[in-house]
């Protein structure tokens, strides 16, 4: 999941180029997606050769994409929400079934994504992968060696213990605002099932997040992208991408900041980004277009490239650059895959408990 | 909040001789005004804190079908429920956001005032041709956007930013200073965001104010600083009283603050109504969370100007 520092220039370059086709026909797309998550010219290259115009919109969280949705009436043909949010978005009939008639190259998808998307999109009808990542610890490099010594770094026990927690307060640790996948990690921390739905798990899991309460600076889903890169802390419990983003916005800021992802040992979350039709979408053959062309092997593999973020297209894969594949912060090999895990969202009463229990550790009530 | 002007036009203009359809209608824009943009809104915000979230399109029920008829509205009526206040009570969160909010936006609307006030008096007294240069430069700010000169205090109060470096380099610390994601930084980021709506009503009272009555006085013998507290600072009040109001009153639901510059100890009611909007999907529950912020803010303000009324009436 990608965040902030929208790219403005490259939203205004493409309606710039575009205007002259707008005059000359009239097919549109809405597309509504993630900051910074596209190789910019493969928007050209869609416009060139079918002729649709792309109205391209970011957004840097899936509470914006999800609660527009939920709204109705948004005037996208397109969005990118998560995996929970688009089992949501289902279940609230926010979401119309893709005609897979008209995306051929769905052929290309990688089963091991497939099937595991099909946990909150029952039969894949309604969302295509468009990139996925996993839930885990950014960290400053050598900040952490300071303190940490030789102890493994991926271990959720780096911001659950308070013994080793403690050790990283004066430099700073921040922890996604997401009260789900932050239970889903502690619980899987404590060596519980991090599905589990049962009140008291979930509470011991807020229990576990209290008694490190007071090492955390702050809870935030973005803001830790740009405070890792520049080295104003030395944790973050992130999505991968982002942290690979700061990784390399800290490399290419060249001030000494090496910033690395671990996916912790005791199992980490997998997310999914997915392409998704609201069930309003003013143009449904555009969009359609729109995935099919996305789900071209040489395109993902462009976008991956450069994005840095594992795709769902098992074709791309041969066309991918050596430092995106063979990354295991991206591609985690096959052992790691073992580890990670998926959890559907919570029914409404856990829910509120769910929420309960993160608001009191926020708030240390 | 346009409570402010939610007062009815004064009582001089009703007992006026009857006017004409002009002046009613001069009358009816701010009603209009006021029906459209207050209490439409209001009514849907209060309507939607009696409802239940669900996982649906809008998240809520019951949805009105205003096609459906008289029975269908009033079977649709039953539907609703009073839980999310319930919850409100008693979850001691809210209260704490509540009580939190008032308490920073208390102590950021003192110090503006602290701040804004000499700001406005050295404005007020400088030479003619310098006060607009002065205005402008007060206004000034406005040019750029909000949320670009917030997050500009990012880069200034982070760990590496600009002031720890700064007084590294002066030797005034040995290590950088923590105030980023901390409530000193959320005051600061108040503090300079509003100073402007404390400056321009003080600077209006002050610069108005007749020179020739702190003259009277020193010939009476009077000391400047007896002058100022018994003249300059009295005649200011209404300044005073409505640049507080135009500082309180934002401050007390700030989000995007306390969202950028606090850390996890900083509890605003912006930021839970965020929370229960967007994360939690609780239209309704963070619709409730509204209306008792509105109630809190509103009686108050309410119950001041209606005693100001009768100081000023009492005073003819």
């Amino acid at each position: 999941m990608p965040h902030c520092l929208a790219r403005l220039p490259l939203a205004a370059a493409i309606l710039a180029g575009t205007s002259a086709f707008a005059l000359a026909q009239d097919r549109v797309v809405n597309v509504y997606n993630w900051s910074d998550y596209i190789e910019e010219s493969v928007l050209a290259e869609f416009t060139a050769e079918t002729g649709i115009r792309v109205v391209y919109d970011v957004y840097d969280n899936n509470e914006i994409v999800e609660t527009k949705l939920l709204a109705g009436g948004s005037g996208y043909d397109l969005a990118v929400p998560s995996d929970a949010n688009v089992m949501r978005l289902i279940q609230a009939g926010a979401l119309q079934p893709l005609d897979k008639s008209l995306i051929p190259n769905l052929a290309n998808m990688w089963p091991a994504i497939t099937d595991r998307l099909a946990a909150y999109d029952p039969g894949n009808e309604y969302a295509v992968n468009y990139m996925w990542g996993t839930t885990g610890i950014g960290y400053n490099v050598a900040m952490v060696a300071e303190r940490l010594g030789d102890a493994p770094e991926d271990s959720w026990a780096l911001v659950l213990d308070p013994a080793i927690a403690s050790k990283f307060a004066d430099c700073g640790i921040q922890v996604l605002d997401q009260p789900d996948e932050m239970i889903h990690a502690a619980l899987a921390y404590l060596g519980i099932d991090p599905g589990s739905t049962d009140p008291d798990d979930i509470r011991r899991a807020g229990d576990a997040w209290k008694a490190v309460r007071p090492y955390i600076q702050k809870f935030h889903s973005s803001e830790y992208i740009n405070a890792l890169a520049n080295g104003d802390i030395c944790l973050a419990v992130g999505f991968s991408g982002d942290i690979l983003q700061a990784r390399d916005r800290a490399a290419e800021a060249g001030a000494g900041v090496e910033v690395a992802y671990a996916i912790p040992q005791e199992g980490a979350q997998m997310w999914f980004d997915s392409f998704v039709i609201p069930r309003d979408a003013p143009h449904v053959a555009e969009a359609h277009a729109f995935i099919d062309f996305m789900m071209r092997p040489e395109v993902a593999a462009a976008n991956s490239n450069y994005v840095y973020y594992a795709n769902g297209n098992l074709a791309s894969q041969s066309l991918l650059n050596d430092d995106v594949i063979s990354d295991t912060a991206i591609y985690p090999d096959l052992a790691t895959v073992e580890r990670l895990f998926t959890a559907l969202p919570y029914d409404p009463r856990t829910q509120r408990v769910v929420t309960g229990v993160w608001t009191e550790v926020k708030s240390g009530g | 909040m346009s409570v402010v002007a939610a007062n009815p036009p004064a009582p001089a203009a009703r007992s006026a001789r009857p006017g004409g359809w002009g002046r009613r209608l001069v009358i009816a824009i701010p009603y209009l005004w006021l029906l459209l943009l207050f209490l439409a809104p209001f009514l849907i915000v209060l309507k939607l804190s009696f409802s239940t979230a669900a996982i649906a399109i809008p998240p809520y029920t019951p949805v009105f079908d205003l096609g459906a008829g008289w029975d269908a509205f009033l079977a649709k009526i039953q539907e609703f429920t009073t839980e999310n206040y319930a919850w409100l009570a008693q979850n001691s969160l809210y209260w704490r956001s509540y009580l939190s909010s008032l308490q920073i936006a208390l102590i950021s609307t003192v110090l503006t005032l602290l701040i804004g006030y000499p700001m406005a008096y050295g404005m007020a007294r400088a030479p003619a041709g310098w006060r607009p240069i002065l205005v402008m430069m007060v206004i000034l700010p406005f040019w750029t956007s909000f949320l670009i000169r917030v997050y500009a205090w990012i880069g200034i109060l982070r760990r590496e930013g600009l002031l720890n470096q700064f007084l590294l380099w002066l030797g005034w610390i040995d290590a950088p200073l923590a105030i980023q994601n901390t409530n000193t930084a959320v005051y600061i980021g108040i503090v300079y965001s509003y100073l402007p709506f404390m400056v321009l009503p003080l600077y209006a009272a002050l610069e108005r104010m007749d020179k020739t009555l702190l003259e009277a006085a020193a010939d009476l013998g009077s000391t400047p600083l007896k002058a100022f507290w018994r003249i300059t600072f009295p005649l200011s009040i209404p300044g005073v009283v409505a640049g507080c109001m135009l500082v309180f009153i934002p401050v007390v639901g700030e989000f995007v603050i306390p969202d950028l510059l606090g850390g996890s100890e900083t509890l605003m009611i912006g930021k839970t109504l965020w929370s229960e909007f967007f994360t939690n999907r609780d239209w309704p529950l963070a619709s409730a969370v509204a209306i008792l912020l509105l109630l809190i803010l509103v009686v108050p303000i309410v119950l001041f100007q209606n005693q100001q009324r009768k100081a000023e009436e009492a005073g003819r």
